[in-house]
């Protein structure tokens, strides 16, 4: 499975040029790309049809809050080949100043994969990434009124629900 | 970025569609909602129908009901404390949830070969029965949405059996917290392994009754037959997983793709929908495979008990927690991992950090989350009665749903 990361990089360098691919993270026990977030839906939908990848299966989609001293979020993408079955990790870092009227923002890839629909709905939800161009970006795990994005390493949970104490 | 009103509060933009779209509704169509408290939910699952007469023209599911914070949770305690709340997910299949959270850390830890084998049989062995006990909630309680109450009684007597069973090994009849990060809660207790048998000697003709009395039942092949099909392609594209992914015809079971555990060492089939009654991806297939995979986990279960009756019978000085970590000290990474549970691929993922045995997220991908992610593909234009057999084909549990 880690054969192929260097190949994908190959791939993507002569489609979109040195600029899609940000860095190579091969330290740990599996390899990830950096992707420029402005490429992301390009590269995903490049990555699910081009014949030598064929990454048809969305596995999952973590948001992950990289600290509040780092003031960045990333987004993982894990991909998985159905014929291949080999698996690849995508990953977009978002600077933010983790304002809640000023959320990070990344492309959707709801049109690559639809099961990409509730994964950014719970990431919107618990973690507060916005998915550009996502037809139906509502919460679904929490109330629709819910505040805040308990998932942020810096929530505080509210002294009140709807006039009701809950601490 | 969408555009904001001023006054308006910032990303409900979606929100206000969905109630806006709801409040247009005309006066042909009508608006029902199904559950929470629907028995055919399977739990607390809501369903708004917008229907007109008899058809259900869309489906919005509201999930939600049952959250119970475990991501959030699993930040705030190391990792050997976060099993039972693993548990506690897909509460019909404990076992295979703990299995899969444990084998990532081992993975992190860089110990998972070296476990000894018996530990690898053991847990291969509970979580096959494991998923036999689900795999009967999932018949019977489909039984049951068509109206066939007799195979609910017997799936859940025969389902009694494993739950004692597993008490017996672990002390809690569901949430077992049995399965160790470097080994196990206990060994098997003494004998265990011959009233495991004989337990599969009593269920293999119940299983040929229960097969009988409802595969080839002519009320319930109408109600399932041709009755929500999914291609391949959809299935696929929509992160469905499991039986619902085979019954559309996909050879597709991470026990074999991965080859975690001792699976490679095990004779098993992986049985695939073909559509022998309606069309392939039906309600009918779904359940087939079902049926199916249970043949097949008595199969594996049958292999497990020889081995560990055998060539890796128990010793006195056999310790299931001699690999058992103190601390689990990781540094930092981050790791994927992925393993077949009885709904469909169960993922975790890890980020770790240095200097502390508490990771810094944990995100599980749960197999019924996409899975139920389809009903509203499926159920476009289908009459109400049929969502009922689509949904209960989907074979949910809300407690991975919503995590």
């Amino acid at each position: 499975m880690e054969i192929i990361i260097t190949r994908v990089q190959e791939l993507l360098a002569t489609e979109f040029g040195g600029e899609a691919v940000i860095a190579v993270e091969d330290a740990g026990l599996q390899p990830a790309l950096v992707i420029h977030r402005e490429e992301l839906a390009a590269v995903c939908l490049f990555l699910r049809d081009h014949e030598e990848t064929y990454f048809d299966f969305l596995s999952c989609i973590s948001a992950v809050d990289n600290g509040t001293e780092s003031g960045s979020f990333s987004v993982v993408y894990h991909l998985a080949s159905i014929p291949y079955r080999h698996q690849l990790t995508l990953k977009v870092t978002l600077e933010n100043d983790r304002g809640l009227d000023n959320l990070p923002v990344v492309p959707t890839v709801t049109n690559v994969w639809r099961t990409a629909d509730w994964h950014e709905r719970e990431a919107f939800d618990l973690m507060g990434i916005y998915f550009d161009g996502h037809p139906d970006l509502r919460r679904i795990l929490l109330p629709e009124d819910w505040e805040g994005y308990p998932l942020r390493k810096d929530y505080e949970e509210a002294e009140t629900y709807h006039g009701i104490a809950i601490k | 970025m969408a555009l904001q009103l001023s006054d308006a509060p910032p990303y409900q933009e979606a929100q206000r569609a969905h109630e806006a779209r709801l409040a247009a509704i005309g006066a042909e169509e009508m608006v029902i909602n199904m559950g929470p408290q629907h028995p055919s939910t399977h739990g607390v699952l809501r369903l708004q129908l917008i229907t007109d007469g008899e058809i259900v023209k869309e489906v919005i599911p509201h999930v939600g009901y049952l959250h119970r914070c475990f991501e959030k949770h699993a930040e705030s305690m190391n990792y050997g404390k976060t099993i039972p709340f693993t548990d506690r997910m897909d509460y019909l299949a404990s076992m295979n949830n703990s299995h899969a959270f444990v084998m990532g850390v081992e993975r992190m830890l860089g110990i998972d070969q070296k476990i000894p084998k018996r530990i690898e049989y053991i847990r291969v062995l509970v979580c096959e029965l494991n998923r036999i006990a689900s795999h009967l909630i999932a018949i019977g309680t489909y039984g049951i949405d068509i109206g066939a109450f007799t195979p609910f009684m017997w799936c859940f007597r025969d389902r009694e059996h494993i739950m004692n069973m597993l008490e017996w090994a672990s002390g809690s009849r569901m949430l077992y917290n049995y399965i160790w990060i470097g080994g196990l809660f206990y060994d098997l207790p003494v004998g265990f392994e011959e009233r495991c048998s004989e337990f599969i000697r009593y269920f293999k003709p119940k299983l040929h009754e229960l097969d009988e009395l409802l595969t080839a039942n002519q009320i319930f092949i109408s109600r399932t037959a041709n009755i929500g099909p999914l291609p391949a392609d959809v299935a696929i594209n929509y992160g469905c997983s499991g039986p619902m992914l085979r019954a559309s015809g996909i050879k597709w079971d991470l026990r074999r793709v991965d080859e975690y555990s001792v699976y490679p060492e095990l004779e098993f089939d992986i049985p695939t929908g073909k559509g022998e009654m309606g069309r392939i991806g039906d309600c009918w297939d779904r359940f087939k495979v079902r049926v199916d995979e249970i043949k097949e986990s008595v199969r594996i279960i049958e292999q497990c008990l020889e081995r560990l009756a055998g060539a890796l019978k128990r010793t006195v000085d056999f310790d299931p927690r001699a690999l058992v970590p103190k601390k689990v000290n990781l540094k930092t990474q981050d790791y994927y991992v992925r393993a077949e549970n009885p709904k469909g691929e169960l993922g975790f993922y890890f980020v770790t950090q240095d200097k502390t045995d508490i990771p810094k997220r944990v995100k599980a991908r749960g197999p019924s989350f996409h899975n139920l992610s389809v009903l509203p593909e499926l159920a476009k234009g289908v009459l109400i009665a049929d969502l009922v057999a689509i949904l209960g084909s989907i074979d949910i549990v809300l407690g991975e749903v919503d995590r």
